[in-house]
């Protein structure tokens, strides 16, 4: 049950595909949970207005129906949403959490009642106490009531495509000049090399200037080193200009703007 | 290799968002069903995102679009092996009358464990009190079980007025809420290899006992019986019931004689557990509004030869509908 915690859990499919989700931690579900706890008093509260209504019946009716109703919605909100929104409740939906099935199947409804069942147990001996060691010394973030009911929680961050277009297309490059060096230069450099130079760009409005500076210096000393091109072509070029060049030679293999 | 990237994106990305539409639509709405044409685009999507991940794994790190291309494999693989239909309560009233008393029957060993560990409890609890009366002191946590059996018996049966009037709904909805959270802690501290739920099926049993003896031994059966017969028959068997389920879950756990996963056996076991406790629950109604609405009256209100008799009477329908409900008619037997 427990040994190194995994931040990713990866799937293998039948298609030979394999995938890895994120597992959201213990700050991030808690955060869902506050929320989910503000949605079900909230909703609590506008079912006992309601309520409020059959007092002038019987008082007795009205704190009957308040009980009920904010037992059934603190035992029921889980799971119905849940099963409503694939995994979802409004707290996770709004914190882009999800359940998933420990195998990276859909949930069956089983597994979203026993989970949210045992939140009574994860909350014992008071405020969440088991259900949060729990969820810190399990190797797939799990509260006792996932590893009942065989689920994870998964997080997706914001996604955005990569829009490379910005910072390799359009520009002359000078290193495209000398197709031998080139192919040269893409045979000799590893994916890891390439994607530095590539997160460099992408993130460089990000970076401060000293540090922007320095880390182009070192990545373009690299890649001078590994494959000299002459002087003509590198003439004028700045260090994050030549990173960029070489970039746009590693992942534009066509030279689209000598055709 | 190294690829085209902007290309590659470019190339890929409206079965992408295909895919991304089709996915966000299944995840809005459960009911929504695609025709065989449909069903092979999304599988044809799914395969052609699965193989542009595959590329990228291989070639490059560019994190955002492999975090997005996992994501729409991820959540498309889900959709493609789900299976919403394995467990549904169909028709509430055959669930409840059929699958409910198969299901307890067919974890008859984990029922019998629990009914033993709750008798053993009533008699350990009930050996206490006999041998040191003082004892209740330490076992009962109801400060209006601590006096005198035979005090309370004639301040019951003295008293004019109804001491639940006015409140006797909402004493039923916090006698159900309270019922069935029990029921839950018996049925979830399974997570704890059965321990747990070992643990309060006995302190359950414990108390029973201790109460039982502590009445019987003041000459107060007739009360004892006829105050817990009419709620206890059904309340009492539902909390060994949950206790069924609880154990059912450490069973699952523990139990490595299948040559299946823990995975697997807890995905096997989830619906049997559920269907338990959706039962539990129902009983749980009906006990919380009889100890509210019948239990709490005492002679001369009610004759405890009528209210022994109802809860024998009930204790033997529940027994009944245990064995009997859902087993196969000549008609439907193969």
């Amino acid at each position: 049950m427990t040994g190194q915690i995994l931040s990713r859990f990866s799937i293998h499919t039948p298609e030979g595909v394999t995938f890895s989700l994120r597992l959201a931690g213990p700050v991030v579900r808690s955060l869902a949970f506050f929320t989910d706890m503000a949605v079900i008093l909230t909703i609590t509260k506008i079912i006992n207005l309601f309520g409020g209504f059959l007092g002038v019946i019987s008082p007795d009716v009205a704190t009957a129906f308040s009980v009920l109703a904010y037992f059934a919605v603190s035992m029921g909100y889980g799971f119905i949403l849940e099963w409503a929104l694939n995994g979802q409740t409004l707290g996770k939906r709004l914190f882009r959490l999800r359940v998933m099935d420990a195998q990276g199947l859909a949930l069956s409804f089983s597994q979203v009642v026993i989970r949210n069942l045992l939140r009574l147990v994860d909350a014992l001996p008071g405020l969440y106490l088991l259900g949060g060691i729990s969820l810190l010394i399990t190797r797939k973030s799990q509260r006792l009531g996932d590893l009942a009911a065989s689920t994870i929680v998964v997080w997706s961050p914001p996604m955005a495509q990569p829009d490379l277009a910005q910072i390799l297309s359009g520009k002359f490059n000078s290193l495209k000049e000398h197709p031998h060096l080139c192919a040269r230069l893409r045979q000799k450099t590893s994916p890891a090399e390439a994607d530095i130079a590539l997160s460099a760009l992408i993130r460089r409005e990000t970076i401060g200037p000293s540090e922007r500076v320095e880390l182009f210096s070192v990545l373009s000393g690299h890649f001078k080193e590994k494959i000299p091109f002459p002087e003509e072509a590198v003439f004028g070029l700045s260090d994050e200009q030549y990173v960029r060049n070489v970039a746009d030679v590693l992942f534009h293999p066509v030279n689209r703007l000598s055709r | 290799m190294i690829i085209d990237l902007s290309r590659f994106i470019e190339n890929e990305k409206p079965f992408w968002t295909e895919l991304e539409t089709l996915l966000d639509r299944m995840e809005r709405d459960a009911a929504f069903r695609m025709d065989v044409r449909g069903l092979k685009r999304f599988h044809y999507l799914y395969q052609r995102a699965s193989s542009a991940l595959s590329r990228i794994t291989d070639v490059s790190s560019e994190k955002n679009l492999k975090i997005y291309l996992e994501s729409l494999v991820g959540r498309a693989f889900a959709e493609i092996h789900k299976q919403r239909s394995r467990f549904t309560f169909g028709n509430p009233l055959t669930w409840f009358l059929r699958t409910f008393p198969r299901t307890v029957r067919k974890h008859a060993a984990a029922l019998a464990v629990s009914l033993a560990i709750t008798f053993a409890g009533c008699m350990f609890g009930a050996f206490a009190v006999s041998m040191d009366p003082d004892a209740k002191e330490s076992i009962l946590p109801f400060a209006h079980l601590m006096g005198d059996p035979a005090e309370r018996v004639a301040y019951e049966e003295s008293g004019k007025t109804d001491r639940l009037s006015g409140h006797k709904s909402s004493f039923s909805s916090q006698l159900i809420a309270n019922n069935t959270r029990v029921s839950v802690f018996a049925m979830g501290l399974g997570i704890t290899w059965g321990i747990g739920t070992f643990i309060l099926l006995f302190s359950n049993g414990v108390i029973l006992g201790a109460v039982a003896a502590d009445y019987i031994m003041a000459g107060q059966s007739s009360f004892l019986a006829g105050w817990l017969l009419p709620h206890g028959s059904v309340e009492i068997p539902c909390i060994i019931l949950a206790g069924q389920a609880g154990f059912v879950l450490a069973g699952a756990l523990t139990d490595k004689r299948r040559p299946v996963s823990l995975k697997q056996r807890l995905r096997d076991a989830g619906p049997d557990i559920v269907t338990l406790m959706g039962g539990v629950a129902l009983l749980l109604v009906w006990a919380g509004f009889i100890e509210a609405f019948l239990s709490q009256y005492h002679e001369p209100v009610i004759p405890y030869a009528v209210k022994i008799g109802f809860g024998s009477v009930e204790l033997i329908l529940l027994i009944l509908f245990i064995l009997l409900g859902g087993r196969p008619t000549k008609e439907t037997a193969p």
